[in-house]
């Protein structure tokens, strides 16, 4: 009955205008509009690149790291982007939670929905690269929604969270922005997971644990190159190499429960 | 459906939280778990409260504000959640709490309406077919591919009101829309509010303007401190609503504090044919700033009024004159009732006591009333 009710009519008609009225919003007043949606990944890549893969010499053993890099930035820039959007879609939207009812949910929905288009733009960038530099289709990229899925319920489950708690703890906003950067170097992204399997094999196995990072890596290995190290590989414990998994099933659950407990309340706590 | 009331409300109350100290922060969430006093009171906002609104009703919510009007609206839109109590509605239910919700100033007019309409519950291709509609009846043909931001306004009321009132829907909330916008606007209202009284729609109003609920409403109620004072027919409960104000601002007790200390004494002091000059003599024991107003009647019926400027605040003891050029007058007797202010707050000192009176000589039957206009006949 619940699940019914998710995406009715008028559900849809929201979350389309809401989703629109982002895009129309985010570069107003930039020259280079919608463009921006794909030059900042790709600015990010070119210093990452230069820094980590020119200079230090990273990723040498992965072959077309480049590429494999590019894949890591660009779907860590949607975790960041579908969070830090769903943290302020309830906040944000005050003004009309007081003054019409209608489900909340709709609002954190639209505000990742605005993020997963803007990863749509560049997975194809990411393609096209692969195509340019000869990198080669893997077949096993027909697994690539399935990572794509895992990572958005993931985003979503957080975003659910963190725009919640946001009614009540505006501190969550600068917390967030540190635990991000500090996930940022946790999760295998700039650096290949071999540099740390050379060190401690089980601070590699503990980084594979986190669910950024196995679908990192799946992703990879499923669009890039089978060299990939995954969490699949690295742990022989299929109960242990399923935990990232669990964990994202256990924050979906976890955040609808305390998304729905609050949102009745959300009008009134702003 | 037409045999059950449109909204039933019963045993409603609503208690709001207030922090003394606003928790916004995970610290003081942290510290107030472990606080055994907590650093909040309850404040009622609705106390006990029942009525039902039957099918075709016009019915009003007439309350001051800070009566818990806008919290039953918001309660009655689903907006807000009561702590104990039940709302039944049956059928659908529009709130418009206000005007123009979603409304971004950075958007066009156009974009603007399909946004709005979308809140309302307009798909993409509906508010296609009505937008030509919406944008005569706002009167802004040419104004919908400016931003919002650009908008007077009146003309964002108007944009607003010509979305909401394509909302179909059984029920209809409305809040103080009558408080904005022009005469003009406010015309459109009210004859928006005649269609709707002609479809028989179920219409919630809430407003402060007593005129609009007898013409409008069949029956309403009146809120007071949260508490339901009365529910009866509107011209009733427009009848208390007026007396209870008139009331109210008389102090509740130790009577009038038009104290001693403070005088105001008004004489006419000289009178020509062409002026009068009118002096006030004013005494003040306290160091308050203060300006004077009076106005000029006649017949009982004031003529226009005055004060001075509170650029030149009026302090201690002093006398001012005020002089007239008559000639603007038409003959016959005039009276004048002046008051002594604080401006701060615009607080009532004291009232002159004695009414003065000066007389505007000669005879004219060819005009009446007070004013005489600066005007020719041609024949």
């Amino acid at each position: 009955m619940k699940l019914l009710r998710i995406f009715s009519r008028r559900d849809r008609i929201i979350i389309r205008e809401l989703v629109v009225t982002d895009f129309k919003l985010r570069y107003q007043g930039s020259i280079l509009g919608y463009l921006w949606s794909l030059l900042k990944p790709l600015l990010l890549f070119t210093i990452l690149y230069l820094v980590f893969v020119r200079f230090l010499r990273f990723g040498g053993d992965v072959e077309h790291f480049p590429i494999y890099l590019l894949l890591g930035i660009v779907l860590w820039t949607f975790f960041t982007e579908a969070t830090n959007q769903g943290l302020h879609a309830i906040v944000d939207k005050g003004g009309i939670l007081r003054k019409i009812a209608f489900p909340k949910y709709v609002l954190v929905l639209a505000s990742t929905i605005s993020a997963l288009i803007n990863l749509a733009i560049n997975l194809a960038v990411v393609f096209i690269f692969m195509l340019v530099t000869g990198a080669g289709i893997q077949s096993t990229l027909i697994y690539l929604p399935l990572n794509i899925l895992e990572l958005y319920v993931f985003a979503l489950a957080l975003a659910f969270f963190l725009s919640t708690a946001m009614v009540k703890y505006r501190d969550i906003g600068y917390i967030w922005e540190v635990v991000l950067q500090g996930f940022f170097y946790a999760t295998p992204i700039i650096y290949p997971v071999s540099m740390v399997l050379n060190n401690s094999e089980t601070a590699a196995k503990l980084l594979m644990l986190n669910p950024v990072a196995q679908i990192i890596q799946d992703a990879r290995y499923n669009m890039v190159t089978h060299q990939t190290i995954t969490t699949w590989s690295l742990i022989d414990n299929p109960f242990l190499a399923s935990v990232p998994f669990l964990i994202v099933l256990l924050f979906i659950t976890l955040a609808s429960i305390y998304f729905r407990k609050r949102a009745r309340f959300f009008a009134e706590d702003i | 459906m037409n045999d059950q009331p449109a909204i039933v409300v019963e045993n409603l109350s609503k208690t709001f939280r207030l922090p003394h100290e606003r928790v916004s922060g995970l610290k003081q969430g942290v510290v107030n778990l472990f606080r055994t006093e907590r650093g909040y009171e309850n404040q009622e906002v609705l106390k006990n409260i029942s009525f039902r609104v039957e099918q075709g009703e016009f019915f009003g919510i007439v309350g001051r504000n800070g009566s818990g009007k806008s919290t039953l609206l918001k309660i009655l839109a689903n907006i807000y959640v009561p702590n104990s109590g039940t709302v039944t509605i049956h059928g659908s239910l529009t709130p418009f709490i206000e005007l123009g919700v979603g409304f971004n100033p950075e958007l066009t007019g156009r974009e603007n309406v399909f946004l709005n309409g979308a809140l309302l519950g307009f798909s993409r291709k509906e508010m296609e077919d009505m937008y030509d509609d919406i944008v005569s009846f706002a009167e802004l043909e040419n104004f919908m591919d400016q931003r919002l931001k650009n908008y007077s306004s009146g003309m964002q009321v108007r944009l607003a009101f010509s979305i909401a009132i394509k909302a179909k829907s059984d029920i209809l909330i409305l809040d103080e829309v009558l408080a904005v916008g022009d005469a003009a606007f406010q015309q459109k209202c009210f004859g928006y509010f005649e269609q709707l009284r002609n479809e028989n729609k179920t219409v919630v109003l809430v407003t402060h303007d007593m005129a609009a609920v007898t013409r409008f409403c069949d029956r309403a109620i009146y809120l007071k401190d949260g508490k339901l004072l009365q529910d009866a027919s509107a011209s009733e409960v427009a009848e208390t609503y007026k007396l209870e104000n008139i009331e109210a601002p008389k102090p509740k007790k130790g009577g009038p504090e038009l104290s001693t200390a403070h005088s105001l004494v008004t004489k006419v002091t000289k009178q020509s044919d062409e002026t009068v000059t009118v002096t006030f003599n004013y005494e003040s024991e306290k160091n308050s700033r203060m300006y004077i107003g009076f106005s000029i009647l006649k017949d009982g019926i004031s003529v226009a009024e005055m004060t001075t400027a509170p650029s030149k605040p009026l302090t201690g003891s002093g006398s001012i004159h005020y002089t007239l050029d008559t000639s603007v007058l038409n003959p016959g007797v005039y009276q004048i009732t002046s008051v002594l202010c604080q401006i701060a707050g615009r607080k009532l000192l004291t009232v002159s006591k004695r009414p003065v009176t000066f007389t505007v000589k000669g005879e004219d039957p060819t005009r009446g009333g007070a004013v005489k206009l600066a005007d020719t006949w041609q024949f």
